[in-house]
């Protein structure tokens, strides 16, 4: 209900209870999930006291599935069944991943022409003994963990959650991710860029202002932001990065050294999961000591036993360092700033803790890098305090956050080459427009295929979906005007619409998602993770219901006592009517019953919502008041 | 204050309560901005119903439409010029005074240099030159819109910022080629 939000300034929003929501930090590595208890973010802990949950998760022939330590201990015995840093085949199809003949994992190519219900459209799958799964299943089984984790600290069923993305982000790793959730059973409230979820921990902790930049190195990803802190505004001003680059590279290298160290080549998949497994370890040694001893038996009984010092290991690892420095030049360039305007640098994930990393962004940006926070727990302190935001439970100490799209959209246009409809750093939500003609006689369809990515032939970029518009009337060539409006929401997430000017029909698009789950997909997925939880889900749902519907009648309530006035006679019987109605099925034990009273309530006040936020506006726009508006850190 | 002041039909300058002029005062628009988004942003209703969070997605794209016009200033031209009906025909009016095509030629051919070279102080000059042109440009600019009220004049000034973008575009390309 907007009617809760938009009372005047300085007038307190209606009373109402604390709506339990979370922040998820799904990793590559380690996932966490955090809330705010008593105006302070939290990392919740699972019962043995962790905050950290390894991003692992194993399959067994009984269909059972073991997610974090325990799944973890397993990797190198059940590698081909353990899936370990799934977030790097989120939203990506085969030829993506780089390192295939490296990983454990029977992978299974989906190419989006011969896709098949059931599956992911291009996005890369991983048979197990319990059978082919995708990514999203996968992440999802991580958010489950969480998402029970949370429920049980709190005592209580989520209204939603804020599940944070790497920045750097595509369209398509952004829906798998939200797909995930969506299958966990969360209600997504936002997706969030990791960079900015860490700069407003930090920012709010630290009453920042100025511009700073967050540099992002976790396990799979690296992201870099660049923002503007003022007056309780977060604004992105540039981000960037690598979807492809971050701590699993570093112990690839160090795996790399130990293969040639020893002369192996073609080892098991276990032999390769237990050499990583060492390389990460001693990764790890070496951010406090100068040399480490890494000693593994291989599955033939062959020793390894060598001793990597800290020097070697940041020469074999220096242009993975290097690599990080690019998407930074690019995003200072982009904000239009140099190293200068740059007050302070957050570190973020856990690769940040390696010496080479600090040192080499200490010397770019000529400042010891700000190291003060938990880089592994910052992302998710930050977006539980988004997600209490979103979840309505502030008033008053709002602050405002403005984010931006990382990668160009565009579109296929002849010869091969991408279009940018909307370019990068454009401020969310935004949209675009594009007006397109047929070019033969009597043409009634046409295919748009959008692209995402910063390169101009469309085969370097990512593509994201083909678009089949059908139903064009029949015209001459170039009589037809077809606008295709392309608009990305809060999330980053891409959304397509079209219609025929001329004659103002919609015309009906078919959406191919390139590397997506569908929606029927999604739903499949839901009802067989929850058949046998059928009876739960009834009765959840009718809490849930119960819950809301009871909200939404306070709220409505105290809306009319404050802005009554903005109604004639007829709209505001209709709402109280509806009121009672929705009070009325309160009593009966149906959930579909109360959503049905509780829809028709909410359609009754959308005009009278909006007139209160407009008046909201007007005041603004009337020049007055406007130290009142303005959020505050 | 009408009610019915989250207009879609209202121009940007109206949105922000700004008069319609090339000149503006850029951190009232910026103020105007934060405090408009403070109230439509899509954060503000994440826990409403579908319908809601649609209407302030809606309102936040055309806010952030609106700011990201008037903040650029060939952008702000463009749509001054289209508010008081002039068709600007940057894309099929090539006509442009001989010695300025020649300068563009030239600057061309500079950052194609500097790229090969790998000389990023010779691209930085290059860059403070052009941004200094622009400056000139957008200078001119206010006088033609603002005082003159030259309309037809104002256009050739935006057709030749077009340019002008362009050039700052393949600056920007060549520092990121120059980074591979």
């Amino acid at each position: 209900m907007a009617l809760l939000q938009i009372s005047e300034p300085g007038m307190s929003t209606a009373p109402h209870q604390h709506r339990l929501a979370v922040g998820i930090d799904l990793g590559t590595t380690n996932s966490l999930v955090a809330t705010v208890r008593n105006g302070i973010s939290v990392v919740l802990n699972d019962e043995n006291g962790s905050a950290l949950l390894p991003s692992v998760v194993r399959y067994a022939a009984d269909g059972s599935v073991t997610v974090g330590e325990a799944a973890q201990a397993m990797q190198s015995e059940d590698a081909a069944n353990t899936i370990v840093s799934v977030k790097r085949f989120m939203g990506r199809g085969l030829a993506d991943i780089g390192e295939v003949s490296r990983l454990p994992y029977r992978f299974v190519d989906t190419p989006a022409a011969d896709h098949k219900p059931g599956q992911g459209a291009g996005m890369v799958q991983l048979r197990t003994v319990a059978g082919v799964k995708s990514p999203v299943e996968v992440s999802a089984e991580i958010l489950k963990v969480l998402r029970r984790r949370a429920e049980a600290a709190l005592g209580g069923e989520l209204v939603g959650a804020v599940i944070t993305v790497p920045a750097y982000f595509d369209d398509a790793q952004r829906q798998a991710t939200k797909d995930a959730a969506r299958l966990a059973g969360l209600n997504v409230l936002r997706l969030l860029n990791e960079p900015t979820a860490a700069a407003i921990a930090y920012g709010l902790d630290n009453a920042a202002e100025g511009v700073y930049a967050v540099y992002d190195l976790g396990g799979g990803t690296f992201d870099i932001s660049i923002l503007r802190l003022s007056r309780g505004v977060f604004e992105v001003l540039a981000a960037n990065g690598d979807s492809a680059l971050g701590g699993d590279d570093f112990d690839q290298r160090i795996h790399c050294w130990l293969l040639e160290k020893n002369h192996l080549s073609a080892l098991s998949p276990q032999d390769t999961r237990l050499l990583l497994t060492h390389a990460r370890a001693a990764k790890e040694q070496l951010t406090e000591h100068g040399e480490t001893h890494i000693t593994a038996v291989l599955s033939n009984g062959e020793v390894i036993d060598n001793v990597l010092t800290r020097s070697e290991f940041q020469a074999m690892s220096q242009n993975l360092v290097q690599r990080t420095l690019q998407p930074l030049r690019r995003a200072l360039r982009d904000a239009k700033l140099g190293v200068a305007d740059i007050k302070g640098v957050v570190m973020v994930g856990g690769a940040t803790r390696m010496p080479q990393v600090q040192h080499a962004i200490g010397e770019f940006f000529g400042q010891e890098p700000l190291t003060n926070l938990d880089p592994d727990k910052v992302v998710a302190l930050g977006a539980a305090i988004q997600a209490n935001l979103l979840a309505g439970n502030r008033g008053g100490d709002e602050w405002l956050l403005l984010d931006v799209i990382p990668l160009s959209l565009g579109i296929e246009t002849m010869g091969g080459l991408a279009e940018k409809i909307i370019p990068r750093n454009s401020t969310i939500p935004t949209a675009r427009a594009q007006e397109f003609t047929t070019f033969k006689d009597g043409q009634t369809a046409m295919s748009i295929h959008v692209v995402q990515g910063e390169r101009e032939l469309v085969s370097d970029c990512r593509s994201l979906a083909k678009f089949e518009l059908r139903g064009i009337p029949a015209m001459v060539a170039g009589a037809a005007r077809i606008r295709v409006t392309f608009q990305v929401d809060a999330d980053g997430l891409l959304n397509v619409s079209a219609r025929e000017m001329g004659c103002g029909i919609e015309a009906a698009i078919t959406v191919k998602p390139s590397y997506g789950l569908s929606d029927t997909e999604i739903t499949r997925m839901l009802q067989e993770s929850t058949q046998h939880a059928q009876d739960d889900m009834q009765a959840r749902a009718l809490r849930e219901q119960q819950a809301e519907a009871e909200q939404l009648l306070e709220a409505v309530q105290h809306a009319l006592e404050l802005d009554g006035g903005l109604l004639d006679q007829a709209g505001r019987e209709k709402i109280e009517a509806r009121m009672v109605a929705l009070r009325d099925t309160l009593q009966l034990a149906d959930h579909l019953a109360i959503k049905r009273a509780a829809t028709a309530l909410n359609e009754a006040t959308v005009s009278f919502a909006q007139a209160r936020m407009d008046k909201s506006v007007a005041s603004v726009l009337a020049g007055k008041n406007i130290s009142d508006l303005e959020v505050k850190p | 204050m009408q009610l019915a002041s989250f207009d879609f039909q209202q121009n940007h300058f109206q949105l922000f309560g700004l008069a319609q002029s090339y000149r503006i005062d850029m951190p009232r628009l910026e103020q105007q901005y934060r405090a408009l988004q403070a109230l439509v942003h899509p954060d503000k209703s994440a826990h409403l119903p579908d319908a809601e969070q649609r209407v302030a997605m809606q309102r936040a794209t055309l806010v952030n439409e609106a700011y990201r016009t008037l903040r650029s200033p060939i952008r702000r031209a463009r749509y001054l010029l289209s508010l008081h009906g002039v068709d600007i025909q940057e894309e099929n009016n090539t006509v442009m005074p001989q010695d300025f095509l020649m300068a563009q030629m030239e600057w061309r051919e500079a950052v194609v240099e500097a790229q090969q070279a790998r000389d990023a102080t010779a691209l930085g000059q290059l860059e403070t030159r052009m941004e200094h042109e622009t400056r000139e440009l957008e200078a001119q600019l206010a006088v033609k819109i603002d005082a003159e009220k030259d309309y037809a004049a104002a256009a050739g000034l935006v057709r030749k910022l077009r340019f002008m973008e362009k050039l700052a575009e393949e600056i920007h390309a060549a520092y990121d080629a120059m980074d591979t």
